[in-house]
């Protein structure tokens, strides 16, 4: 257990000072989802106004719930490219030789990838507050939306650790990111799912982030829904995709 | 290349730069794929936007295909950029200067790729549109007239990314351009009309943003019929931004050569 730790804390220092160092790599993680909040709540705060739409929190903070679970999302992402950098530098096979207890390594990630995506949340929290989102939550169904963030974090961190120990390079980047960008945009991103018409209705009403992002809208409204579902869906994405990483470091600790 | 006039010159490195394009799936399948893959996003998700009081036409789907023109220009830049990059990381363009070619051959040779691109890009968007149900209100005129600006407006954008090549001489730089790109693109009229922008901040950026222009000119062959306004702000636009973005290219190039 010592091992694992020691491992763990070893390679998120290392993660967390390589990208708190490193503008070129905080930055992007950060300037997206506020690039996204801009675009979506300032350009198309109109869409308030279609019939039907009666989000209690108004659109800003109908947008921030989705901006906020897909930072959370992409920010494990960005570290599975990190982790693809670090096979194609070799840095990542003298982890493998290094560490007594190899899963710690996967540990250690998750750790860099929740810290990076707790500083991002907090800038875009900062942003939309500024921007005058109104929070109708109180401060249990806020820890309840930061905990789905978390879940969303971790989950998307051992999705791409699965692509990045199998193909060890950084081409692999677009299968990382792309399924997990259509999982998202395949929700209720700019309407309620109510408001969504034909296939998009059909495929939204499927997917399970739709639940995540109905259950965030519903904590930042302060009427919870779905929380069970969105739950189960985050616990659930976590527990698959971490038998997913741990394949994925065996096939790495495979090809030597 | 000794005597060659301009025409050869430029034959030649077209008709390389058109192969090369042609022979790389993996840049040019995305640049087909991403906007008709956001565009059927935006269109599932934004079609209750039909409903607000004052929307152009009666549906979204009509008002979205000009946008994803627009993107397919955005991967032309950095295709453009991004094989240009490649020559001068490997040389090419220092054998090149030491050839009497000139450097209108190398840009317009250059551009010929980023042209033939474009010109498959609208035919397969309009393709797809009207298999989905767009009918476009200026008809068949019309039509050409959109493949005529999307060409010009790819060429433009393929300027910018040939000046972003030959001002950094690195593929990484210019596909970290991008994002930047992006932004051009997302604080424009895309989703909605200018006038249904409630934002004040993010309606006057949209206003002064040259690509609400280019794709409100697309958007009025397919939405209104011919609007005498709409396309003469998007040709002159388009126009205007591919010369500043071609005569800065001419300059960075004219500075690479000397230090060749």
């Amino acid at each position: 257990m010592r091992s694992f730790r020691s491992v763990a804390l070893g390679v998120a220092w290392r993660g967390i000072h390589n990208a708190f160092t490193n503008p070129a790599i905080l930055l992007p993680s950060m300037l997206f989802p506020l690039f996204f909040f801009t675009a979506f709540a300032g350009g198309l705060s109109r869409i308030a106004d279609v019939p039907g739409f009666d989000f209690p929190a108004g659109y800003t903070a109908f947008q921030f719930v989705f901006v906020f679970l897909q930072s959370a999302a992409f920010g494990g992402i960005f570290n599975g490219f990190a982790i693809a950098r670090d096979f194609e530098s070799g840095f990542a096979r003298r982890f493998l030789l290094a560490a007594p207890q190899r899963t710690g390594i996967i540990a250690g990630y998750a750790l860099v990838a929740l810290v990076r995506w707790l500083a991002t949340a907090a800038v875009v929290t900062a942003v939309a507050l500024l921007a005058g989102m109104e929070v109708l939550g109180g401060g249990v169904e806020l820890a309840g939306l930061l905990g789905l963030g978390l879940l969303v974090n971790v989950a998307a961190l051992l999705w791409a650790t699965g692509i990045a120990m199998r193909f060890r390079t950084l081409q692999a980047g677009p299968l990382m990111q792309v399924p997990v960008f259509l999982t998202l945009f395949l929700a209720p991103v700019y309407v309620p799912l109510e408001l969504l018409q034909g296939w998009m209705h059909t495929i939204a009403t499927l997917n399970p982030a739709t639940f995540l992002l109905e259950a965030g809208r519903g904590f930042i409204a302060g009427r919870p829904v779905e929380v069970a579902a969105a739950f189960a869906v985050a616990v659930g994405a976590v527990l698959v995709f971490t038998v997913w990483a741990l394949r994925g470091l065996r096939s790495a600790e495979a090809a030597g | 290349m000794t005597s060659s006039p301009l025409f050869v010159q430029v034959g030649q490195l077209a008709r390389r730069s058109v192969v090369r394009t042609l022979r790389q799936p993996v840049n040019i399948v995305p640049s087909f794929l991403f906007p008709l893959i956001l565009l059927s996003v935006n269109v599932g998700g934004l079609s209750a936007a039909e409903r607000l009081p004052g929307f152009p036409g009666d549906s979204y789907l009509d008002f979205a295909l000009a946008f994803t023109f627009m993107q397919g220009a955005l991967f032309a830049t950095t295709n453009a950029g991004t094989d240009l990059a490649r020559d001068i990381q490997t040389g090419f363009l220092d054998r090149l200067a030491l050839t009497p070619m000139r450097s209108a051959a190398l840009l317009a040779g250059q551009l010929a790729g980023i042209v033939v691109l474009a010109l498959v890009q609208a035919t397969l968007y309009l393709a797809v549109g009207i298999v989905a149900g767009v009918r476009p209100e200026s008809g068949a005129a019309g039509i050409l007239v959109i493949v005529l600006l999307a060409v010009l407006i790819a060429i433009a954008f393929g300027a910018i990314g040939a000046f972003l090549a030959l001002r950094t001489g690195s593929g990484e730089a210019v596909q970290a351009m991008f994002p930047l790109l992006f932004v051009f693109l997302f604080l424009s009229s895309m989703n909605l009309p200018r006038n249904l922008i409630e934002t004040d901040w993010f309606r006057a950026v949209a206003t002064v943003n040259p690509v609400s222009y280019f794709i409100e000119g697309i958007r009025s062959l397919i939405v209104t019929g011919w609007d005498g306004q709409a396309l003469a702000l998007g040709f002159g636009l388009a126009l205007a931004v591919g010369a500043l973005s071609l005569t800065a290219a001419s300059l960075a190039l004219r500075g690479r050569l000397v230090r060749a």
